[in-house]
């Protein structure tokens, strides 16, 4: 997928927006919303929710393994370069060492693949949250504005496939929202 | 730190080791190995007292270490307020307080000075310069009132933290752990002198031309994983035994497989940078050292320690599954207490049979004898006490614990 594309729904509706006033309202919401079985939905609390990832149902983020794969890419790599350099194009005898003297290589190993498992972690990230985006329709919402003060929200898209924008509405009101608002896209 | 400390109500039969457990045994059959252990000492001992008095101090210094790697744990647990570990802190309280029990088993030793350490051989630096100016330091009487002085002082501050805490189950006053609290910080500047000089005293002087400046630290990484790695094997197996199965939970070994992975990153790093400098530099009198273990089959017991003391925990402790499981969290503690088994006779062995990897009967012989006091010693204090500490006012958000 192109990485600059916004991964929004298509159509008249982005999705419903809705509002609680405590943690505790958006937990319980959460769950409710998870066991009606919607799956493009996310909840936005101005700090995090310990348990939140829990009751959202969440999957575990295959972001270690990204991490993982390029930690293991900058050690080889970073001690491929140095094995090439020191023992096959540039043999030079320094400090009265053999060519290929391993343990000098083990800092810069340690470091590439610090640095690139650091960059996994961080452009992974990105990748996998579909960042950089620069404009979303929930901020087109006034009341969304609180989302980093003291107002907990969750948002159900339209392209969910149990989406529909009266009856998943009401869903969220029966579920104790404070307000409930239809986005358009 | 709130009043809902005071909610939390454990019933005591979940707390402590109930009558007719197996684990009521465990005093016994550590007096058992004791006893059996220091036979087989005795009756081989006498015939090779210098293999005797090498494998006396391996194990000597391994049980010893669990117990300074544990002051270390609570200490660090008291200074950073540590909320996550109070469930686990007994363990740690309770293989600290066997120190003094060390301290008796240290005094065999006494009598295999010269045995063990060359310097101490009366007329040995009569014709060696570097022994004459290190003699000041590396003297007999010297040593023994080092020797008193740091078991002194461990014993001082093991004793104050175990009675403490101990005394909180029953008082349940919260001025106990702010006063701990307090003397936690000096109390680890102490523990890191200590630590640092016993390490020069009974490990580096066994080579008495050699030095390491880092060596303390290198003793200390040791020391700290060895104590993780018995934590969680203790506490896996608590639960698997049935003891605090309802209090310790997947969330808390998953933090104490946390640090054993990074302190295997620590120990490796610590390990590797005293290989590397010395290497790079190259200068004789440090490179003996590394020269002795990197011939023969001590090559192999080196290598052995990079790959088993690193690559294989390392990638084996990664995985989140892994430390969130009784049996795989404790397979990892095992084989990491085996390998620091491994790394502390890879210190000391070398000087005994500079010609190669020599295991012996009393190997095992010593390591049974020290170990089953230990285990002895351990367990009798577990039976008579609550397995957690019930009244800390943190002890709620240790229960609720959650990784995030």
């Amino acid at each position: 997928m192109p990485l600059f594309r916004q991964q929004v729904p298509t159509g008249p509706h982005y999705g419903v927006l809705a509002e609680f006033a405590t943690t505790t309202d958006l937990y319980h919401a959460c769950e409710r919303v998870r066991d009606a079985g919607f799956t493009r939905w996310d909840a936005h609390t101005p700090f995090p929710v310990h348990g939140l990832d829990k009751a959202m149902g969440l999957k575990r983020s295959p972001l270690p393994w990204i991490v993982l794969v390029a930690g293991l890419t900058g050690a080889a790599g970073g001690f491929g370069l140095q094995y090439w350099v020191h023992a096959d194009a540039y043999p030079l005898v320094i400090s009265g060492k053999p060519y290929f003297a391993w343990p000098a290589m083990i800092p810069i190993t340690f470091e590439l693949g610090v640095l690139f498992a650091a960059f996994g972690a961080v452009f992974g990230m990105f990748g996998l949250n579909k960042l950089p985006m620069h404009h979303h329709p929930l901020f087109k919402s006034k009341i969304f504005e609180r989302v980093t003060d003291d107002a907990f929200f969750i948002s159900i898209e339209s392209r969910d496939p149990k989406f529909d924008p009266s009856a998943t509405g009401k869903l969220l009101e029966s579920l104790g929202a404070r307000s409930v608002e239809l986005l358009e896209s | 730190m709130t009043a809902e400390h005071d909610l939390v109500a454990l019933r005591p039969d979940q707390v402590t080791i109930p009558p007719g457990h197996p684990w009521n045994r465990l005093p016994l059959v550590g007096a058992g190995c004791a006893v059996l252990g220091a036979v087989v000492c005795a009756l081989l001992g006498a015939g090779n007292p210098k293999q005797f008095f090498f494998s006396w101090l391996v194990s000597f210094l391994f049980f010893l270490s669990l117990a300074i790697g544990a002051l270390f744990f609570v200490l660090i647990q008291y200074a950073a307020q540590g909320g996550w570990s109070v469930v686990l802190r007994r363990i740690g309280e309770t293989t600290f307080a066997t120190v003094p029990v060390m301290a008796a088993l240290f005094v065999p030793l006494l009598f295999g000075l010269n045995h063990l350490f060359s310097w101490s051989v009366p007329g040995a630096a009569e014709h060696d310069a570097l022994l004459q100016w290190k003699a000041p330091f590396l003297n007999v009487p010297f040593f023994l009132i080092r020797a008193v002085l740091y078991f002194g002082i461990w014993s001082f501050i093991a004793l104050m933290y175990y009675r403490g805490s101990r005394g909180q189950d029953v008082t349940g006053d919260p001025a106990v752990s702010a006063r701990l609290r307090k003397f936690a910080g000096p109390g680890i500047i102490v523990m890191a002198l200590t630590a640092t000089f016993a390490s020069v005293d009974w490990i580096m002087s066994l080579t008495p031309h050699w030095y390491s400046t880092m060596f303390g630290v290198y003793f200390f990484a040791g020391s700290f994983i060895g104590f993780i790695a018995l934590l969680s094997v203790v506490a896996a197996a608590m639960r698997g035994a049935g003891l605090l199965d309802t209090v310790i939970t997947a969330e808390h070994l998953q933090d104490v497989g946390k640090m054993l992975f990074a302190f295997t990153v620590f120990w490796t790093y610590i390990a590797f940078s005293q290989f590397f400098l010395i290497w790079y530099g190259n200068l004789p009198e440090e490179t003996t050292w590394y020269r002795a273990r990197m011939e023969g089959s001590w090559l192999t017991i080196s290598i052995l320690l990079m790959a088993g003391h690193f690559a294989v925990p390392f990638f084996y402790l990664m995985g989140r599954a892994v430390k969130r499981r009784n049996t795989t969290l404790a397979v990892g503690g095992v084989w990491l207490l085996a390998m620091h088994f491994v790394d502390l006779y890879w210190q000391v062995m070398p000087t005994l049979h500079p010609e190669g990897f020599r295991p012996s009967v009393l190997d095992v012989a010593a390591f049974m004898a020290i170990g089953g006091c230990f285990v002895a010693a351990a367990s009798w204090l577990l039976r008579r006490q609550a397995l957690v500490p019930m009244r800390d006012p943190r002890l709620a958000e240790s229960l609720a614990f959650e990784n995030v």
